[in-house]
């Protein structure tokens, strides 16, 4: 196995596992800062680098629509979004993953307006938290290298039929030069063989995609959904078992940190775990009993994994990434849903920052995690903390 | 004449690829315009269709009219949709992984087309898929319940431009589909109507052959929103031609030809007094439609006559 490690940005990582892929078709409307991953891959389309067609659409609405399409006649699609052009993709994500078309989409997360953001935070995400696609989420360009391969498998693999989307923070892993190992041509084209859709629209054999679903039968229809995704974990982990074989990195849903016999634990998703992990580094050679849990897969939702990592610890602080205007934040009242059944349960206390591009330090983790353990001790549980606003 | 209609239907394949049994109204001018276009295009297709009437009444689960591949996704973005098959069926054939040569058709209502999917329909016009849109036409949102839309036209009372103490109804002018479409500088465009089904059909051939994309606005007659005796349908869609409200013409790389022309168009009051949602017009708003139908009729007559020598 040859290795190339390469200085290069996320998104260009991004962009040669799409080349490696042999991706058939990309439809895409610019969109900071999902921009360097299409213009990249347009290069390769320009070049003749990747033998694909590239829609160079009018609107992110037309750019999954036009997915629909090229993945219904059987082509291997990609396309990558952000922020606002997630949310006028909204309900295309829904025919997308509810017609079982296995799209993939990278999405550089960003803040929603308003008032307008270009910087990263998980408002988006959380925006189409429901809309039936597997969703992943990747920390650093090595990490978005790997999960966009394997993504294709996952989606295409005939027990699934989703669509899957593999989420980066905005700029601190698309714009960000990072060490990446890529992989041979021949190597992916093992792991990833050609894609063969069982259903595609073709003359010779004519189907109807997209009837709509009277009350008799709309409701099977979103059971043999929710099982599909629900199943499609079996899938995933298979599918990062054998990328662990030859390229040597492990993926796992739920990922730990130090969290043996750790009181104390901090779940974070995205590009701040990294940030995270040094202040748990810190405090750990302090003598502190913390440790860090990384949610790799949101969508389905990993709930066995996250009890078995939360294991007996006593406290365990989320970071939330995005609001829920007027309820709880997102990712903490599924976490809370997810243990609330356990007999023993760690108290939870619920965070949220570092919207709208505000950076967090490793001191300020360091902060977040004192706060957060004083906070459990006075039983202060009830209500989430917004961190790092100015009064 | 009468041997005339005897040989001249057996010209039209008896084959169906929009089959019966679908749910359209009595007497609907679309579902009669649908199964043309399908004859006319055989089974080499791939359709993909907005919501709408057509979409509902030919397709719900598990049963289905269409005998030819046929996708529907949303309402707006039906045009993006057809970019999509044309680019994906594109890059298989030229992998060898698809054979058959397919002409992708894009299809829609008048909402569907002029309002909500008119971005996606510019934007796939623009880039210059190998693809024929087709708008069918009945003049407002009839699968809603008949609002009014951008193609309703001046005078027709609808559930959103109702006619009353105040008001006479749609207060705007329709929008002219075709003469935007043609705007885009397109190989083809067309205007056509069931009443003339062999205008029609040959209006659809000529789209297939074209390289690139061709927009077809086909007037279909809706018996249930426009208040018309389901019986009346053909002679609607007639008389719609027969004075000059609806004229039937082609745009070809910017020559355009009135395949149907008067030399005295029939007053517009013969169209209107058959329908209920014309009802209501003043004798001084007829005539004000009156003066804009001649003059847009004379336009396209000069524009036609352009090309004549």
């Amino acid at each position: 196995m040859t290795i190339k490690r390469i200085g290069m940005e996320g998104s260009f990582a991004i962009a040669e596992a799409i080349k490696l892929a042999r991706v058939e078709a990309v439809a895409a409307y610019p969109i900071t800062p999902q921009t360097h991953i299409v213009e990249r891959l347009a290069e390769f389309v320009a070049n003749g680098e990747l033998d694909a067609e590239y829609i160079p659409v009018e609107s992110e609405h037309s750019a999954m629509s036009a997915c629909l399409g090229t993945s219904a006649v059987g082509s291997r699609t990609f396309t990558a979004t952000a922020s606002q052009g997630l949310e006028l993709m909204h309900e295309v994500l829904y025919v997308a993953s509810g017609l079982r078309l296995p799209i993939v989409m990278t999405v550089a997360n960003r803040a929603l307006s308003a008032p307008l953001s270009i910087w990263t935070d998980h408002s988006d995400a959380m925006a189409i938290r429901d809309c039936g696609w597997i969703q992943m989420f990747a920390e650093n360009a090595q990490q978005a290298f790997d999960l966009m391969l394997c993504a294709f498998r996952i989606a295409e693999d005939h027990s699934v039929l989703l669509p899957t989307m593999v989420h980066i923070d905005g700029f601190y892993v698309s714009h960000t030069i990072e060490s990446v190992e890529l992989l041979e041509q021949e190597v992916v084209d093992k792991f990833l063989p050609g894609y063969r859709y069982p259903y595609p629209l073709n003359p010779d054999k004519p189907v109807t995609i997209g009837a709509f679903g009277p009350p008799f039968i709309y409701t099977e229809t979103k059971k043999a959904h929710e099982s599909a995704l629900r199943g499609s974990k079996k899938v995933i982990l298979q599918t990062w078992r054998e990328f662990s074989k030859l390229s040597g990195r492990h993926y796992t849903t739920v990922e730990s940190y130090k969290t043996e016999d750790a009181d104390v634990l901090l779940l974070c998703m995205g590009s701040f775990s990294e940030t995270a992990m040094m202040a748990i580094d810190k405090m750990q050679a302090e003598g502190q009993k913390v440790g860090l849990i990384r949610l790799r897969l949101w969508r389905p939702f990993p709930r066995e994994e996250l009890r078995q990592v939360v294991g007996n610890a006593q406290t365990l602080i989320v970071f939330d990434r995005a609001l829920s205007l007027g309820g709880p934040p997102p990712v903490c009242s599924e976490i809370q849903s997810a243990l609330y059944s356990l007999k023993t349960r760690p108290k939870i206390v619920s965070f949220v920052g570092s919207l709208g591009g505000r950076e967090v330090s490793a001191q300020g983790f360091e902060d977040l995690i004192r706060n957060g353990v004083d906070k459990a001790k006075r039983g202060e549980l009830d209500e989430f903390e917004m961190i790092g606003v100015r009064e | 004449m009468e041997s005339l209609a005897i040989y001249v239907p057996r010209l039209v394949t008896t084959k169906e690829y929009f089959a019966p049994g679908h749910r359209a109204c009595m007497g609907c001018g679309e579902a009669l315009a649908v199964r043309l276009v399908c004859k006319a295009l055989g089974r080499n297709v791939i359709i993909a269709n907005a919501t709408g009437c057509m979409e509902i009444v030919s397709s719900p689960l598990p049963s289905t009219s269409w005998e030819v591949p046929w996708i529907h996704t949303l309402f707006e973005n039906t045009a993006a949709v057809a970019s999509g098959i044309e680019a994906g069926i594109k890059v298989l054939s030229r992998k060898g992984k698809y054979t058959r040569k397919t002409k992708v058709i894009a299809m829609g209502g008048d909402g569907g087309t002029a309002d909500i999917g008119f971005q996606a329909l510019s934007g796939a016009l623009e880039r210059g898929h190998d693809f024929i849109y087709i708008c069918f036409d009945n003049e407002a949102y009839m699968n809603t319940g008949i609002q009014r839309s951008s193609a309703t036209p001046f005078g027709a009372s609808t559930t959103t431009s109702p006619a009353g103490k105040v008001s006479i109804g749609q207060t705007r002018w329709k929008k002219n589909l075709p003469a935007i479409a043609a705007a885009h500088n397109i190989p083809y465009v067309a205007t056509a109507c069931h009443s003339y089904p062999f205008d029609l059909m040959n209006k659809i051939h000529k789209a297939v052959d074209v390289k690139g994309p061709s927009y077809i606005h086909i007037l279909s007659v809706c018996p249930t929103g426009w208040r018309l005796p389901s019986d009346l349908t053909i002679r609607a869609g007639r008389l719609a031609v027969e004075t000059g409200i609806f004229p039937l013409y082609e745009v070809e790389d910017d020559r355009y030809t009135l395949n149907l022309d008067f030399p005295q168009l029939r007053p517009v009051e013969d169209y209107f007094k058959l329908q209920g949602r014309f009802r209501h017009l003043s004798k001084e708003t007829i005539s004000q439609i009156q003066e804009r139908v001649a003059a847009e009729y004379a336009k396209l007559k000069q524009r036609a006559a352009r090309n004549n020598y």
